[in-house]
């Protein structure tokens, strides 16, 4: 077919768009970020990639082993804590079993920067917990201080473990419990059919767990952050070099990192691949073993209870400071002046929500973006039989390979000048660089969900409606469209939340004018203002929540499906 | 082998009863059958036997050996599930040869003896295929290979067939038979398929909502149920309710609609022109031996309403236990085109062509008569709508009081 037989075609409209834009935000700002990496003072070469990989200065190196490093240790560690209490709460019954199987997930709501304050205050050498324990037992230094690699890898460790969790309790949940049965029919002893039948069969999910915390920690940036003091973090490096201005080593650490993230991703991709196993029918319907005996019992709800405590003291300590008056609380072990003024300003002070409205407004104007791109593409790759299917299925995702940092540089390499992609405008100094910063880096949450969607909607159902006599229109309306409207409106969330919350790419990227809420907690950290940082940190969580309980209301699990 | 015993076994889930004290005895080698509906516990019955769940009551004994709270994995039992439950990531000779690992078993005499198992079932020579690229009659055949391989005590068998095709699951039902045969096992079958139950068990135990309602032979158990769920669910059997009274001696069915069937002892010769009391009793019979089917229907109306409240106003009198119902399997109903003695009149409602036979409904003035003829016999053709007679035997209707 020739260009213009094509251009005359209908979907055409849907097309042309559709490239555009993935072109424009995806494509060319990461090849332009590639070409300018083989420039080295106007030299072309790689003369960028010898100073990264130079022996005898080893501190962009130390950056991109310290960053592997700590990925395989928050995968390990994740892996720890979320597959135990997946098990647990899968296959036992205690009391409060289900309320402690709901909290479990409470880390996914604390947006990255809030998280690692939180941990900041708590446990680092000023936190409150060692100097708590340091008054207690009167000990002459404070017992313990999270700093450094440790204080990196604890964060990492309760942010990520849930994606563990999730993924590993749904692969139960979906397991025939019949074949375990079987195994035991067999005269499997429970260690040996857990070994041989239940972990093989886990294998998928925990690929899926694997792949999402080692991306998520590559990308990382505020725990690194605020805890790395003196170590070198690759995506802490590149924030680093472009401060100072180094973009040419700024897009040489990007092109690696983002070599390294793709690698990783298709590697873990191959493995999964083989091990996907359907299980469509089940033999029984799941049973949780009773725990019984008083002593089991105690101990189980007494554990559940240390765990809640731990698991929510981050949140508590959030919403504690939010009262705290600023400048008020310095060497003392808790904060010794509370007030509600910090809560006060939302009424009095105009400039206060001015923060509050720029997130909100991006994460709109993004979500929505993502919503008509992600959604369209989802349709073409699942429903659609043209050639270059799975092109564009890799296209649109490759945002979710590329840490928040890399998508950050691309675009401010692609639009310090015009392009015709943003029609001539230096997008660079705008308002609008963030916003199409959240719609790539969130364009892959949306499209998931939606294939996901797309994928388990039976096609003769739509069929059997129209054969049934219902239009186009009304088939979709009364068929399609509450089949994936769950899925669709599960993952549209999930990208909402995640833009609201969003710093990585924010500290690259913010104007004045459009500075988030994470940067302003930020500003409000610098100059100490605890107080207002904190009740800037509780209302984002206040969104956060929101939606996500409203997600949950509307699609029981399918914002977690729409992760894997 | 093993015998098994149940002694009072009840399960009760969440206060709600779903076995419901079970007694029963499974002889060394038997093939037993539990067969019911869903629902009336006769797989719970069974994961109980395998120790998957334990009964909140009763006792399992396996020969002299209490086994209710003995694990599921030392029990010695071979299940086949009705999903067949193969491990997904392992090949054909893992699957068969995990129970072997379990009761680690040399690995030479393990290959050998899954060799024996696949040949057993046919499936030699694909132990190297991953489960997944199995058909379903191959992976139901595996999954009675990994259970008999072990060498159970007992064979377990959760409605294995029931994921397969018709022509398969024939099939299949005469290989495992045969294979319990050869082997000797105790082999105790799940299934909701009468047909299943009656070709290939020694004894069945037909259940309800977690009782037995019936246990016996196959033969027994068709020829004679022993209640009306029984009778019903061994396929279309002619039932119907009315009182029995008793005119010169002889006992006579009487149903509402106004027709009557005089009983014999089925001991007594065969006298089918006698069975259905003609002249001397109610109009309706009267009424059922005029001529065209237009008047037998007509006659029957009238007299049927006049007729049917007096003996259900009897009945009610006598109180409910005068009620009983009447029994009949639709082979031993015939179409007849003579009107005589022990026939009914109809037409003909629905016809049914199954290959060897024909299925008719009859309906003879508001009673519905299931009648079955060969299909080569004389009266197979008959359409919708034409008028017949049907015979009835009173010496194969079987009384059921429950």
């Amino acid at each position: 077919m020739n260009l213009y037989a094509f251009l005359r075609q209908p979907r055409a409209l849907v097309f042309i768009p559709l490239g555009f834009i993935l072109l424009g935000y995806i494509v060319y700002p990461a090849a332009l970020v590639l070409w300018e990496s083989l420039f080295r003072d106007g030299q072309f070469g790689f003369g960028n990639y010898g100073e990264f990989f130079d022996p005898d200065s080893p501190s962009y190196m130390e950056g991109l082993f310290n960053s592997v490093m700590v990925s395989v240790g928050s995968v390990l560690l994740s892996a720890l804590i979320g597959v135990p209490l997946a098990l647990i709460f899968t296959h036992y019954e205690f009391p409060g079993r289900s309320v402690f199987s709901a909290l479990a997930i409470l880390p996914i709501v604390l947006p990255p920067l809030v998280g690692v304050l939180a941990f900041l205050f708590l446990y680092s050498e000023s936190g409150m917990i060692p100097r708590l324990i340091q008054a207690a037992l009167g000990l002459e230094r404070p017992p313990f201080s999270l700093n450094g690699v440790w204080a990196v890898l604890l964060v990492h460790g309760y942010t990520m473990y849930v994606f563990f969790y999730l993924f590993t309790s749904a692969a139960l949940r979906g397991m025939d419990p019949a074949v375990m049965e079987a195994a035991r029919n067999l005269g499997a002893s429970s260690w040996f059919s857990f070994r041989n039948v239940t972990l093989p069969l886990l294998t998928p999910a925990m690929v899926g767990a694997t792949l999402l915390v080692f991306m998520t920690s590559m990308n990382s940036f505020s725990a690194p952050f605020i805890f790395a003091g003196g170590f070198r973090f690759l995506s802490l490096n590149i924030y680093t070099s472009k401060l100072n201005g180094d973009m040419a080593m700024a897009v040489t650490q990007t092109v690696v990192l983002s070599a390294f993230s793709i690698a990783f991703l298709f590697w873990m991709r191959r493995y999964e691949g083989r091990r996907q196993y359907a299980m469509s029918t089940k033999g029984t319907a799941n049973v949780r073993r009773e725990i019984r005996g008083r002593w089991a019992r105690l101990l189980a709800g007494a554990a559940g209870i240390v765990m809640v405590v731990v698991l929510l003291l981050p949140h508590l300590t959030i919403l504690l400071l939010s009262f705290v008056q600023d400048g008020t609380w310095t060497h003392q072990i808790l904060p010794q002046v509370y007030t509600s003024d910090n809560y006060g300003r939302l009424f009095q002070d105009p400039t206060f929500w001015e923060p509050i409205r720029n997130s909100l407004n991006m994460a709109v104007v993004s979500t929505a973006a993502d919503v008509a791109i992600g959604v369209t593409a989802a349709y073409l790759v699942v429903k659609g039989t043209f050639r270059g299917r799975k092109l564009l299925d890799a296209l649109v995702m490759v945002p979710w390979a590329l840490p928040g940092t890399v998508v950050a540089i691309n675009l401010i390499v692609a639009f310090s000048q015009g392009t015709p992609f943003s029609f001539g405008q230096v997008l660079v100094g705008s308002f609008w660089l963030l916003p199409i910063a959240y719609f790539v880096r969130h364009l892959p949450i949306v499209f998931r969900a939606s294939s996901a969607a797309f994928r388990q909607l039976d096609d003769s159902l739509e069929e059997a409606a129209r054969n049934l006599g219902a239009g186009w229109f009304y088939a979709f309306r009364r068929v399609t469209l509450p089949l994936i409207g769950p899925g669709v409106l599960a993952g549209t969330l999930l990208a909402f939340v995640t833009a609201l919350g969003e710093f990585v790419a924010s500290i690259l990227l913010y104007v004045y004018d459009n500075r988030p809420i994470a940067m302003e907690i930020l500003s409000h950290l610098r100059q100490f203002n605890i107080g207002s940082a904190a009740a800037y940190a509780v209302l984002l969580l206040l969104l956060v929540s929101v939606v996500l309980l409203g997600s949950n209301y509307f699609s029981r699990g399918t914002a977690q499906r729409s992760l894997s | 082998m093993a015998q098994v015993t149940l002694n009072r076994l009840t399960k009760h889930f969440d206060d709600t009863p779903v076995v419901k004290g079970i007694s029963l005895t499974v002889a060394d080698g038997e093939f037993f059958s539990l067969l019911g509906p869903s629902g009336c516990g006769k797989t719970t019955i069974l994961r109980m036997i395998a120790g998957f769940i334990f009964p909140t009551a009763g006792t399992v004994h396996f020969n002299d050996q209490d086994v209710t709270h003995v694990p599921a994995n030392r029990r010695n039992t071979g299940m086949v599930f009705q999903n067949y439950a193969l491990f997904p990531h392992m090949t054909v000779f893992e699957n068969v040869a995990f129970g072997l690992r379990t009761r680690k078993v040399a690995a030479a005499e393990t290959s050998d003896r899954v060799a024996r198992a696949l040949d057993l079932v046919g499936l030699a020579g694909l132990e190297q295929r991953p489960v997944p690229q199995l058909s379903g009659g191959q992976q139901q055949r595996v999954a009675l290979a990994r259970a008999v391989v072990i060498e159970p005590d007992l064979l377990l068998l959760d409605e294995p067939l029931s994921n397969l095709d018709a022509k398969l699951r024939e099939e299949t039902r005469d290989q495992i038979r045969e294979l319990q045969t050869k082997l000797g096992i105790t082999a105790i079958y799940v299934t909701h398929d009468q047909e299943e139950a009656l070709a290939v068990s020694d004894r069945i135990a037909v259940m309800e909502e977690g009782e037995c309602r019936q246990l016996d032979r196959p033969d027994a158990i068709y020829r004679r149920p022993a209640n009306r769920f029984v009778a019903a669910f061994m396929g279309n059997m002619n039932l119907w309710q009315g009182v029995l009274t008793t005119d010169g001696g002889r006992t006579v069915f009487r149903h509402g609609s106004g027709m009557a069937v005089v009983l014999l002892p089925s001991a007594s010769s065969p006298a089918p022109a006698d069975t259905v009391k003609a002249d001397d009793a109610a109009p309706v019979n009267r009424a059922a031996t005029t001529d065209s089917a237009q008047a037998d229907t007509a006659a029957l109306a009238d007299p049927a309403t006049a007729d049917s409240t007096a003996p259900a106003d009897d009945a009610q009198a006598a109180g409910p236990a005068g009620l009983i119902y009447l029994a009949l399997h639709p082979q031993a109903a015939k179409l007849t085109n003579e009107d005589t003695e022990g026939t009914v009149g109809g037409v003909v409602t629905t016809r049914r062509f199954k290959g060897a036979t024909v299925e008719f409904t009859v309906d003879a003035g508001g009673v519905s008569i299931q009648v079955v003829e060969n299909a080569e016999g004389p009266m197979a053709a008959r359409q919708p709508g034409d008028a017949v007679r049907v015979r009835i035997p009173g010496d194969q209707a079987i009384i059921l009081r429950d």
